[in-house]
């Protein structure tokens, strides 16, 4: 019950992003009046649930490798201050992201509870936040110089021609709705995935992760914003930064479905590794930039003419404000409530190398001499043990220094399956990982690396696969459970 | 789906046959005028009754197009657009209407000269007319074609003002008299008017075919 209470603030976040950015995938069906907003609720809801269940794990796991959020209290406040950003700059008609307002909120957290940010992630994440709406713009000019050259040959009568286009909004409508789902659920609930007590469910035929029940929660949030909001959004995003015939319209549509589609499915990742195709990286991207791009897109086809140039710079400063005043809402916000309602924000993770985590950096070969410095010394956060890592005397290189934060990471564990009943009752586990599960029973681990040792030593089934785009969705699905393992049978 | 699909075909065939009765009304109008002037009465009125049915007719289907527009929401960005273009091309039918009614009712003398004149201005005027409805069509099944036939509509209207012009000065020359000259001159005028309803036509067509950019 009180995680329901803390869980408020995710579905406020996911609230204003159903009335908000629902109006990126209708708003322009319903403003120009081709579809009724009730046919555009209910459609979006459901493909928006769909989404989010379906094909929103890819996304939410390059955030929690931004930054963990292992506390309730921080996670709720974490998408609190994402949330009242979004609220705030929507209420002085900024335009704004949800995808950067969590990130930026996430980052406040790492900062306040002096975890790292992987950098990694933040630079890929950063990157596709520009690539998206090039993206965008890249495939509206594509599909709108292809479609007026098909509707050019084709003459298709006027009123054929609505009923081809108000059926085609309904199917790119849902497209849409879905990708938005799959993409955008990951700020919703992403930080909650660490923190979730939810367990696996067996639903019918169904069997839901503890994760897809955050999800589905978060996709009906969604819906709720999209029901109850974004019809008053949805009417005056027609008139934006230029205006759109139906068509063109369709066009802004789909390409902007299309990027949070190509950013959040595992499917066609997967697809396009196993054809030698590069894959995108599965990161949560704005709906609204990806809206601008497919609008600048059709803007630059009708020759530059008519665009709100004021607009799209006053939508651009929004990229930069929007993640540093989340980054220092949720700073502050933590800090207010850590220090005013004695509230727990965060697990403090200590480091440590001990002599069995020296042993280990020399079996994967980023042992140093100058660690033995270091060894028995205790770090209470990752920031002071990277600093000291970092200092001149040590003399180790930034990928080094990571692996050594991962290795030293204390996290004191006892294998106790009990805790997994039900998750062993649903087959969460294959027969051999399971098997092997059960011959650590009662062992005790400090750190993650040991208990991963330990079950390869057993079993390879545990064996990750090379590091090679192919095997990248086999290896995510597989780190996925072993942090589900970690945070289970973790002991205080 | 398929009610849907139904709908939207009965609508397309009403529009056609609103486009093709404007054509019908100028055709007709043509052949009354011959007929008057050559003076076969009965004939001429035949063809007038044909002309008020048509243009009662074409009247009707505008209105049911009108209501089933609004009813289905059908294309709500050029609806606005359609139906002032199908109300104005029906004063086209409405104009013939009245011009062939006051030929019956006045049954006015016309000199031969005149007379002539006059057949060669509906030359012209139902050129005007007929490019104006291969216009209107283009404008629903194939836009980019709407300018090749709305140039046509000009060149015909200007073609009907020069011709309009040289059989008033012609008939204000003769020595007839002035209150015969004033009432073929209304009549001349109101044949003209029938290529100056089309241009008008045309003129919202342009506009309507520049908004309907895709």
């Amino acid at each position: 019950m009180a995680f329901l209470l803390y869980l408020s603030s995710g579905i406020f976040l996911g609230w204003s992003l159903g009335a908000n950015d629902a109006a990126n995938v209708f708003g322009s069906a319903v403003g120009s009046k081709m579809l009724k907003f009730r046919t555009a609720a209910v459609i979006g809801s459901i493909f928006i649930i769909l989404g989010a269940g379906i094909s929103g794990a890819g996304a939410a796991g390059t955030l929690d490798r931004l930054g963990s959020v292992n506390e309730i209290a921080g996670a709720f406040m974490v998408a609190l201050a994402a949330a009242v950003t979004v609220f705030w700059m929507t209420r002085l008609q900024l335009p704004v992201s949800t995808s950067q307002a969590i990130v930026g909120s996430i980052i406040g957290w790492n900062f306040f509870s002096r975890s790292l940010t992987d950098m990694a992630s933040l630079r890929g994440i950063v990157i596709t936040w520009i690539a998206s709406p090039v993206l965008a713009a890249f495939f509206s000019i594509v599909m709108y110089v292809a479609v007026k050259w098909i509707l050019n040959r084709s003459k298709i009568h006027m009123l054929k021609l609505d009923i081809y286009t108000r059926i085609a909004f309904i199917v790119a409508g849902a497209f849409g709705s879905y990708s938005l789902g799959a993409n955008n659920i990951a700020n919703v609930m992403g930080v909650f995935l660490t923190v979730s007590p939810f367990r696996p469910l067996n639903l019918f035929l169904v069997r839901l992760s503890p994760a897809d029940q955050l999800f589905i929660l978060g996709g009906i949030a969604i819906a709720a914003g999209v029901a109850s909001y974004s019809y008053r959004v949805m009417r005056t995003v027609g008139s934006g930064i230029i205006r759109l015939s139906p068509i063109a319209a369709l066009v802004v549509v789909l390409s902007t479905s299309m990027v949070l589609f190509i950013f959040a499915s595992e499917a066609l990742e997967f697809w396009l590794i196993a054809h030698n195709l590069p894959s995108f990286p599965l990161v949560p991207v704005s709906s609204s930039q990806a809206v601008v791009g497919a609008v600048l897109g059709i803007g630059i086809v009708q020759g530059g003419r008519g665009i709100n140039f004021r607009l799209v710079g006053k939508i651009a400063s929004g990229w930069v404000t929007t993640p540093i005043m989340a980054c220092l809402l949720s700073f502050i916000s933590l800090f207010f409530i850590q220090n005013v309602f004695n509230m727990v924000v965060y697990n403090p993770v200590n480091y440590r190398i001990t002599p069995e985590v020296a042993v280990k950096l020399h079996e994967e070969n980023v042992y140093r001499p100058a660690i033995d410095l270091l060894v028995n010394v205790d770090f209470d956060d990752a920031v002071s043990f990277s600093e000291r890592l970092k200092e001149s005397d040590m003399g180790l290189e930034q990928e080094v220094i990571d692996r050594i934060i991962s290795f030293s990471e204390v996290h004191p564990m006892r294998v106790n399956l009990a805790l997994l009943d039900r998750e062993l009752e649903n087959n969460w586990l294959k027969s051999e990982r399971m098997k092997t599960l059960k011959t650590l029973e009662g062992m005790e681990f400090q750190y993650k690396w040991q208990l991963y040792d330990a079950l390869l030593a057993v079993s390879p089934a545990w064996r990750m696969k090379s590091v090679e785009p192919r095997n990248r969705s086999y290896n995510r699905i597989l780190t996925e459970k072993l942090s589900y393992l970690y945070r289970t049978f973790a002991v205080q | 789906m398929h009610t849907l699909f139904n709908r939207t075909n009965e609508l397309i065939r009403k529009i056609d046959q609103f486009i093709d009765l404007t054509a019908q009304s100028s055709l007709l109008f043509k052949l009354a005028l011959k007929l008057y002037l050559e003076k076969r009465y009965d004939e001429f009125e035949n063809r007038f009754i044909s002309i008020k049915q048509i243009e009662n007719q074409a009247d009707a289907v505008r209105k049911d197009i009108e209501s089933q527009l609004y009813e289905q929401t059908l294309i709500p960005e050029s609806r606005g657009d359609v139906l002032g273009l199908l109300e104005n091309m029906d004063y086209i039918a409405d104009s013939a209407k009245s011009t062939m009614l006051e030929f019956s009712i006045e049954k006015p003398w016309v000199p031969e000269n005149i007379g002539k004149g006059m057949l060669d201005l509906a030359e012209p005027v139902n050129k005007a007319v007929e490019s104006l409805v291969y216009a209107v069509r283009a404008y629903f099944y194939d836009i980019n074609a709407v300018k090749d036939h709305l140039h046509l509509v000009k060149f015909y209207e200007r073609e009907a003002d020069s011709q309009t012009e040289k059989i008033k000065r012609d008939l204000f020359a003769m020595d007839i008299d002035l209150a015969c000259k004033t009432q073929l001159g209304g009549f001349i005028r109101r044949i003209d008017n029938l290529a100056d309803e089309a241009l008008q036509v045309a003129d919202r067509l342009n506009i309507a075919t520049i908004k309907r950019v895709v």
